[in-house]
């Protein structure tokens, strides 16, 4: 027995759709009690993958156990322990709020006075009291959310597996949405969270991150910036567009990205005095700037990994084109 | 005990989205009543009052007895006395009467003559009806006080049992219990699932531990009643609208349209395993409901069928349905008396049962 409790774990996992492969040969260990990110950009399979780990599609090959449970073979045990929250909003609407979680409460076979009990409770937890007559259709982004939530968590699962909860919601809504993922998680919860957005990442413990079906790195976000293979070194500039172009021609700087004034420039580990070679190129240019290396955040780590990942396939092409 | 919370629980969700879907209730309501009218009055069997016109050459007593009593049959309605034959037929041709008669000079001399024919009927043969009401015609008991009559009456008398006044309405209310039942339990149920695949919520629900008997169960439990609640409107308007007589046990009526009913829900239950849309599902409906209206006996009399005609009807469980119920409505008959259709009715039910339960998977892909 591993000294870490996995509540998650997959080899190999991979899905095609047709000639699609949507999920590339995922390996993934996620730990007990802890909150778990997906951060890839639309498409990249985290959907998918959700979905084969909740035993809803098949993988094409690779094997995955939730709970010690193989999702092939035992899906349906897994049912009980698990708690799935859609994309795509996939409640009643037209029942109520009550009405919604009346139902989950029965569909679980909630024995008859906790089912009452924990129907309150959560309509007081989630906000949703002075809605619970109001139809689920008729609900804000917000409130939609948490309704989903509450019926994911109302048999209170082990593992919660949110596909981009956040992503019809407003900044206010998503910080209270995290809070309690955080106390879900304190409760003992294992909790694997799917987003786009680099700032919700970046609260997770650990997360993996995927492009196009692969997995392209994955540990806790610190690690992440630590073991990244590009170094980050931050311009803000007056015209930070001129800069930008100057920046563009040299050869060492793998990638540019602008936030407002400031321009995020990557360039690989190995390349020695890396701000002097940006402040020498924009001096050239007579373009003022400040220039630091920075320590990378998320997006950084995110760019880098993504475009290295580019890199290489092209370096792949290009040799198989010189052979053949 | 988990099972039975399971079922309720589907089933509770199912009553609470119908009754707060106007369509769909409007549908359970509405069909049944625009079928009755439809088929009860516009699409009416017995022709009575085709438009016709005469030609009177001969112009004696005894032809004008001959029209008078065409006339008094009410199957026709003699608006023209025409001036000749050529007028005759472009009435005819501008559609203006579906019927001509044409009685010749020697008309008197004819009828006591043996044999040959007293009068032409000229008739608008490309509706069938129309033709086969003409030949009733031909048979009109013509009573001319003459010692040849005996030679041109039918032989033949036809002893009308259980519809004595001929009235089509007679026939076709009890078929149309059928035909409604079909229409609305199978596309109700294909449409049921399918609809919640397309929301997106069959993917919250397979994810939970409902099992698929259950969920299926569930589900068609609603429509049962539903399917009831309509028996009772088409059998209370037949009986007191349309006068319609129920010879047989209430009792019996009920269970052969549970039957018919559970049978209905699970072929569709089982469309809606096969189509991926709510359009889809619609269509793969009419392929069954087609064959089912034009085949089973409702519109056409099954044994005036071609043999593979005969064999495709019976695999509708609307043909199995339709000898039940006219049986036990019209004739009074006993359901056990017919135990052979109620064998082939459950059969299909646990058929398309078995199979929709087989092919549904609690799976995405
Ligand atoms: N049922 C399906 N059939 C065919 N292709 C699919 C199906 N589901 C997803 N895909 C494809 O697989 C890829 C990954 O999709 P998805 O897992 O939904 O990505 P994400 O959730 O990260 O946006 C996409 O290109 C998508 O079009
Ligand atoms: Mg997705």
């Amino acid at each position: 027995m591993a000294d870490i409790d996995y509540a998650i774990q997959a080899t190999g996992l991979s899905k095609q759709f047709g000639s699609l492969v949507a999920v590339n040969n995922v390996d993934l260990n996620v730990p007990a009690g802890k909150i778990y990110g997906f951060l890839g950009p639309n498409g990249s399979g985290k959907s998918t993958t959700i979905r084969m780990l909740c035993g809803l599609l098949t993988p094409t090959s690779g094997s995955a156990t939730v709970l010690g449970l193989d999702t092939r073979k035992e899906a349906e045990a897994l049912k009980q322990k698990i708690g799935y929250m859609t994309q795509k909003f996939s409640l009643f609407e037209d029942l109520t709020v009550r009405e919604n979680l009346e139902f989950v409460s029965t569909i679980y076979t909630l024995s008859g006075r906790t089912r009452k009990a924990r129907v309150a409770e959560l309509l007081t937890e989630f906000d949703l009291a002075d809605r619970s007559r109001q139809y689920a259709g008729t609900l804000s982004g917000g409130q939609k959310q948490r309704l989903a939530l509450a019926a994911a968590t109302l048999h209170r699962p082990s593992i919660l597996f949110l596909d981009e909860p956040t992503s019809a919601v407003d900044p206010q809504n998503r910080r209270d949405f995290w809070e309690t993922l955080f106390e879900l998680a304190d409760q003992g919860a294992t909790i694997l969270v799917s987003t786009h957005y680099m700032d919700e990442a970046a609260r997770c413990h650990n997360l993996a991150i995927l492009d196009q079906g692969v997995k392209v790195a994955d540990g806790s976000p610190r690690q992440l910036g630590k073991e990244i293979t590009s170094q980050v070194i931050e311009v803000i500039a007056q015209d930070p567009n001129t800069a930008r172009n100057c920046l563009s021609d040299e050869s060492a700087i793998t990638s540019i990205t602008q936030l407002g004034v400031r321009l995020r420039v990557l360039m690989p580990k190995q390349q020695r005095d890396g701000v002097q070679l940006v402040q020498k190129r924009l001096g050239e240019a007579g373009i003022e700037a400040e220039v630091e290396a920075v320590f990378p955040d998320l997006e950084d780590v995110f760019v880098a990994v993504t475009e290295l990942r580019r890199r290489e396939d092209e370096g792949k092409q290009d040799s198989q084109g010189e052979a053949a | 005990m988990k099972t039975l919370l399971r079922i309720f629980a589907v089933m509770r969700k199912e009553f609470l989205q119908l009754s707060r879907d106007r369509l769909t209730f409007g549908m359970i309501v509405g069909i049944p009543l625009i079928q009755l009218l439809m088929f009860g009055y516009a699409i009416n069997t017995d022709v009575r009052y085709l438009s016709a016109a005469y030609v009177d050459e001969a112009d004696t007593h005894l032809s004008r007895q001959f029209v008078s009593e065409l006339t008094a049959t009410q199957v026709i309605d003699l608006k023209h006395r025409a001036a000749s034959l050529q007028e005759l037929d472009s009435l005819m041709d501008a559609g203006q009467i579906s019927i001509g008669i044409f009685i010749p000079e020697d008309f008197d001399r004819r009828v006591i003559g043996n044999g040959r024919q007293i009068a032409q009927l000229l008739v608008d043969g490309t509706d069938p009806i129309i033709l086969g009401v003409a030949q009733q015609l031909t048979a009109a008991p013509v009573a001319f006080d003459n010692q040849q009559r005996t030679s041109q009456q039918n032989r033949i008398v036809v002893r009308n049992y259980y519809n004595p006044e001929r009235r089509s309405a007679v026939n076709i209310v009890p078929g149309l219990v059928g035909v409604i039942l079909t229409m609305t339990m199978v596309l109700f149920t294909a449409v049921a699932i399918v609809r919640e695949r397309e929301r997106g919520n069959l993917e919250f629900l397979i994810n939970t531990p409902v099992k698929t008997p259950e969920l299926m169960l569930g589900k068609i439990f609603p429509y049962i009643v539903i399917g009831l609640l309509q028996l009772v409107i088409i059998l209370s308007l037949g009986r007191y609208f349309f006068e319609v007589p129920i010879r047989g046990d209430y009792l019996h009526i009920l269970w052969a349209s549970l039957l018919f009913i559970a049978t209905n829900l699970s072929l569709g239950l089982l469309l809606s395993t096969l189509a991926t849309t709510q359009f889809q599902a619609m269509q793969m409906t009419f392929f069954i409901l087609l064959p089912s209206i034009l085949l089973s006996g409702f519109m056409f009399p099954f044994d005036g069928m071609p043999p593979l005609a005969q064999a495709i009807a019976e695999v509708l469980p609307l043909t199995h349905f339709n000898r039940l119920i006219r049986g036990i409505i019209l004739r009074g008959a006993d359901i056990l008396s017919m135990w052979d259709e109620l064998i082939a009715l459950a059969v299909f039910m646990v058929v398309a049962l078995v199979l929709s339960i087989a092919r549904f998977r609690k799976r995405l892909d």
